[in-house]
């Protein structure tokens, strides 16, 4: 029997909220046949990319400009080009209701960051080039510091944190990935400030102020126990920073 | 073009305007035409320390408001005539100080000068950061324990982010460390921070220790330069200091505990 529900019940679900990247289809044109083509066009430059690919379909522009659009149409087109429609922004009345029909969601205009006199027709859709590109730039927001950081300074780094000389008492260093010290760390030192867990420090002389990881941090009165000078990683383990010899 | 010398620490009461007056009469009395500059607007000492107090008409402030020309300001020595004194100003605080005056007043004596050297005050704010913000070298003035220790630390780091170098991406400010006040017989018993410690936590290059003496307050009292005295240990030290700035080998002196004679350990005096 299911259907009796325990008091202590297990949680089979929980309700989150995300923010993720989605191509967005902006219109230009409410020229249904010149759609079809550019379309074309495009998916034939990298088919593999936009093949089952979501997309949203914004029409904002259309509709500032009064060109009257049928939305199960497009919607007709964008399928046939093997993507997945997930909504519609910028609609409508007619349109939002013709999406809902569909099944298709009304998203809100909010965070979109279109300028509704550009005229612009192409910036449809991101190549698979300037995706490669936008993450080839992530990977090298990793920071290299070779002078000593002095107290009073703070270093921060998108990425990893790599310092090659002494951080300071009364310095700070953050990193959104790892830090490593290859000279004393005698400030302050903070791992996935955003909150990434599988942070790591890493250094060879540990005599921080602070050490935390992720927000879960240790004094140095709790870290006099462990040895200075000698190599040790710092890592996050169901809330308890780790510190273990190298 | 002359070079930029600042004497800064962070910390007050280590030593900045006595090592300002000894380095800047040491590198006259070799033959460089050097100026040293007082940018501790309202608390003016330099002219003190270099016995000039009662020459003083014109000061800093006054050349940077265009009230008096550099060489009306500027005080010949009497001891050396390659030294020449810009003293601050008493009756204005550091707000009088701008960055267009000071670099207007370091141009101009760049031209005839060898060596400025600019006594920076005590503390963070406008005065001393002006006072480094032109400079090609910075003499850290520490004394041998922890919170000197720290705010030399803190002016290093502003070093090497705030002045004109860092700003415009040039070859960074060379650093030196001066250790002064240091007494090895206190290091010995545990009761200061010794040389290879601070160079341990500065990790800087030592230019140069200058032993705790009495000669530093008779000097000081006296308005006479300490590096002119050259027989106490303090003058010693600085000559040296001067010298390994020029360039010259000096083993370092005065960090090792002097051996005392049976006579003055019976008698327990120096």
């Amino acid at each position: 029997m299911s259907t009796g529900a325990p008091t202590s019940q297990k949680i089979a679900l929980e309700f989150k909220s995300t923010s993720l990247t989605v191509p967005v289809l902006l219109l230009a044109s409410n020229d249904i046949s010149l759609i079809d083509q550019q379309l074309k066009e495009k998916v034939v430059q990298a088919p593999e990319f936009f093949k089952n690919s979501p997309l949203l379909i914004d029409l904002q522009k259309l509709n500032a400009q009064n060109l009257p659009i049928d939305f199960t149409e497009i919607v007709a087109i964008v399928r046939q080009h093997g993507f997945m429609p997930i909504g519609v922004r910028g609609g409508n009345e007619q349109q939002n209701g013709d999406a809902l029909a569909m099944n298709l969601p009304q998203h809100s205009l909010h965070g979109s960051n279109v300028p509704l006199v550009n005229k612009a027709p192409a910036k449809t859709l991101p190549t698979p080039a300037a995706e490669e590109q936008k993450q080839a730039s992530q990977s090298i927001e990793n920071k290299l510091v070779t002078q000593p950081i002095r107290s009073g300074q703070r270093v921060y780094a998108k990425g990893d944190l790599i310092v090659t000389a002494t951080v300071s008492a009364g310095a700070e260093i953050m990193a959104e990935g790892n830090i490593h010290i290859y000279g004393s760390l005698r400030g302050r030192a903070l791992a996935g400030v955003l909150g990434n867990v599988n942070s790591r420090i890493f250094c060879s002389d540990l005599q921080a102020e602070l050490i935390s990881i992720a927000g879960i941090y240790q004094l140095s009165d709790d870290l006099s126990k462990y040895p200075a000078h000698k190599p040790v990683q710092i890592s996050l383990d169901n809330q308890t920073l780790i510190i273990k010899d190298i | 073009m002359a070079r930029i010398i600042v004497v800064t620490s962070g910390k007050g009461g280590v030593g900045k305007t006595t090592t300002s007056a000894a380095i800047a009469m040491g590198l006259a009395k070799r033959g460089h035409k050097t100026a040293v500059i007082d940018f501790d607007v309202g608390l003016r000492n330099l002219d003190l320390i270099m016995g000039c107090e009662r020459r003083v008409v014109y000061d800093l402030v006054n050349v940077i408001n265009n009230e008096a020309t550099l060489n009306q300001a500027l005080i010949k020595d009497k001891r050396c005539d390659q030294l020449f004194i810009l003293p601050a100003s008493q009756t204005r605080d550091k707000d009088a100080l701008t960055t267009e005056g000071v670099g207007k007043i370091l141009e101009e004596l760049s031209k005839d000068f060898k060596y400025i050297v600019c006594d920076s005050p005590a503390g963070i704010e406008r005065g001393a950061t002006l006072a480094m913000y032109f400079a090609d070298d910075a003499f850290v003035v520490t004394n041998p324990e922890v919170s000197s220790v720290r705010d030399s630390d803190r002016m290093l780091g502003i070093l090497s982010s705030k002045s004109r170098r860092a700003e415009n991406g040039e070859e960074p400010i060379k650093e030196y460390l001066l250790l002064s006040r240091y007494s090895p017989d206190r290091v010995k018993l545990g009761e200061m921070l010794s040389v290879d410690d601070v160079q341990e936590i500065l990790s800087l290059h030592l230019l140069g220790v200058i032993p705790e003496s009495k000669s530093v307050l008779n000097a000081s009292n006296s308005g006479t330069p300490v590096i002119l005295d050259e027989q106490s240990d303090a003058g010693q030290a600085y000559a040296d200091i001067v010298a390994r700035y020029l360039g010259e080998t000096k083993p370092h002196r005065f960090i090792e505990e002097e051996k005392k004679g049976l006579f003055s350990k019976l008698f327990g005096s120096k």
